[in-house]
């Protein structure tokens, strides 16, 4: 006598759209196997290759499943009905075979193992800057097997990045830093995904870009940027991964994670405008960034596997000429403006206002600027003038203008009796940051024929002097 | 397959509701045609940040229902939490053939893409099958009062 069997929608194709089929046998195994000997295309989605019914497919002998039963053994009896009935299983990737061989190195520790590279594969990072810290930060994050790298600049690779961006190559100069770290960054692990904002971070599209990502990774050489950096990760409750470097000197910690201490419970204001050199300024050895880069690397790892203790509520300070590690606590500031009890900011503020940097600086000329052109006619004129460099000597060395005298700008203050209040004066530094602040000073000593040189050195070489080298 | 727009909303809400465990439902419809997307419980014993099950009664019930509502049962969507939407081995492994598989990618901030596959005769692997976003074409004899009923 034939049992009907019942046949699920997706196994319909292979039995002529039919919802049953009529065979003989004695047991459930022999109806099944029978009906795959008469419609062949089912055997394959029915059982394994260990011939053995998948695990997702169920059979009922009327309503009950046979794994309850004698399984392939239950006897049949007169007007028993079977169904074939799919569950349906799937899910993500855990790791591919690839990847185990790639992270076997963390896959084997107890900090990290399989889960905890699952959390790196799920993780979105983003990383402000891809110059000196940016570099081995996102390398490092990269072959650790970050799913998620962003990455913020704007800027073009420039000969004098090389000494220490180990993002880009010699024959990347003069091409987008962001197209050359993600080709580098995907040459070191093609399974991380790039995401790339060509712009500069600014308090309209900060909070856009990064409430995208799970850790904040600061590298950026500026201070209205990070302020910016901190106030939005505070906003929008992301750690941020500090990082800053100059000469031998390295800082790093984490701010913003709530209940502990961000950047402005550090720095509650900014210095005053010029008073901090930037790199560009007064020089970083190339190393630093990479110390203090990859120590931003760990931190960002740390995090996302919440092992170990971070950099929270510390500040970790490093003298590498005398190679000196030494860390302060710090406390979050019950009265910080941002993060304290009674907040005063909610919302991003203008950093260039708040850290006193005119907007675009040297966009406008002032009254007291003079453009490089405008001081070449006056020396071919032969005009009476005294040309006072404050930058440093080191400096002096590379570049000058002909004829000019150096005094640093350090130096000003104890040697203005040298300058004649009579003759005109232009001032120039490396970009024209240093020399307006010397030439507020001139003013505010009773000169008052001062000009600044717009655009320092570099621009009289660009422009005017192309025979000399630039820094 | 053509997917309208309503409908896509619905698989990303259920995916979000259900974050960080994957979501899963099934797919009615007519033809190519998707009108329904019908949640179902989770009911895997593994993970379900990685994992979704759907029991044999829900199958039967999400049949049921296809029947009447004088639709097909077209096919699966569940979501790939964290993860590409892409099928995995683990979907492959476990795939049934003639049923679209739509995977959804979602993280803790947003949805990502969504694709659509089809398992192949011999199980090798799965081949894309086109997604039509949008609204449907009144060639397509859309029923709007079905869709609508998805959103109650």
């Amino acid at each position: 006598m034939p049992t009907t069997i019942l046949i699920p929608t997706p196994l319909r194709p292979y039995t002529n759209k039919s919802a049953s089929v009529e065979v003989e046998g004695r047991t459930v195994g022999e109806a099944l196997e029978n009906l795959v000997r008469t419609h062949d295309r089912l055997r394959g989605h029915l059982y394994g290759d260990d011939g053995k019914l998948r695990s997702f497919v169920n059979i009922y002998v009327n309503e009950s499943d046979i794994r309850y039963l004698q399984k392939e053994e239950t006897l049949l009896k007169p007007k028993d009905t079977i169904a074939i009935v799919p569950s349906v299983a799937g899910g993500s990737a855990t790791l591919t075979h690839e990847e185990i061989r790639r992270y076997s190195r963390h896959l084997i520790m107890p900090e990290v193992g399989l889960e905890g590279q699952r959390k790196l594969k799920a993780a979105r990072v983003l990383c402000i800057g891809a110059g000196g810290l940016g570099s081995p930060a996102t390398l490092y994050l990269a072959a650790a097997g970050v799913g998620t790298i962003g990455l913020v600049d704007f800027d073009v690779v420039d000969f004098s990045n090389l000494q220490r961006q180990i993002l880009h190559s010699t024959g990347d100069v003069g091409r987008s830093k962001l197209e050359s770290a993600a080709e580098r960054l995907a040459g070191i692990n093609p399974g991380v995904h790039i995401e790339t904002h060509e712009t500069a971070l600014n308090s309209s599209n900060a909070l856009e870009i990064l409430q995208n990502y799970d850790v904040i990774v600061d590298g950026t050489d500026n201070f209205p940027t990070r302020y910016l950096v901190n106030d939005a990760c505070v906003l929008l409750r992301k750690p941020n991964v500090y990082g800053s470097i100059f000469r031998f000197e390295g800082q790093a910690s984490v701010f913003a994670v709530p209940d502990a201490p961000c950047y402005r419970c550090l720095y509650a204001e900014p210095p005053p405008p010029g008073l901090v050199p930037s790199c560009a300024e007064g020089g970083v050895l190339g190393v630093l960034p990479g110390i203090i880069g990859t120590i931003q690397a760990t931190e960002a790892i740390k995090l996302i596997l919440g092992a170990g203790e971070t950099l929270v509520g510390r500040l970790l300070l490093l003298d590498a000429l005398r190679m000196h590690f030494r860390e302060l606590k710090l406390r979050r500031d019950p009265n910080c403006p941002i993060c304290g009890e009674h907040p005063t900011i909610h919302e991003l503020i203008d950093y260039e206002q708040f850290c006193g940097v005119p907007a675009h600086e040297g966009a406008v000329a002032t009254a007291a600027d003079i453009l490089v052109n405008e001081l070449k006619e006056k020396l071919d004129r032969g005009d009476d003038l005294l040309i006072v460099d404050v930058r440093e000597p080191l400096e002096y060395q590379i570049n000058r203008i002909p004829g000019s005298i150096l005094i640093p700008l350090g130096d000003l203050p104890g040697r203005v009796r040298e300058l004649d209040g009579n003759r005109e004066i232009v001032v120039h530094c490396k970009t024209g940051g240093r020399s307006a602040r010397a030439v507020e000073f001139l003013k505010g000593a009773g000169f008052r024929r001062v000009h600044n040189l717009k655009g320092g050195i570099v621009q009289w070489v660009t422009q005017i002097d192309t025979s000399q080298p630039t820094y | 397959m053509i997917l309208p727009n309503a409908i896509v909303e619905s698989i990303a809400r259920f995916a979000r509701e259900a974050y960080p465990y994957e979501c899963c439902g099934a797919l009615l419809g007519a033809d190519a045609l998707i009108m329904e997307a019908l949640p179902i419980a989770n009911s895997s014993d593994e993970p379900k940040e990685r994992r979704f099950r759907i029991r044999p009664e829900d199958f039967q019930r999400a049949e049921r229902r296809a029947e009447q509502q004088q639709l097909e049962l077209l096919g699966f969507y569940h979501s790939h939490p964290n993860h590409a939407a892409h099928p995995s081995a683990y979907d492959l492994e476990h795939a049934w053939p003639n049923l679209i598989y739509v995977i959804l990618s979602i993280d803790s901030q947003r949805t990502g893409d969504l694709t659509a596959w089809l398992l192949r005769d011999d199980r090798s692997r799965f081949e894309p099958v086109e997604v039509r976003r949008g609204e449907p074409d009144a060639n397509h004899n859309f029923d709007s009062h079905a869709a609508a009923s998805l959103h109650k």
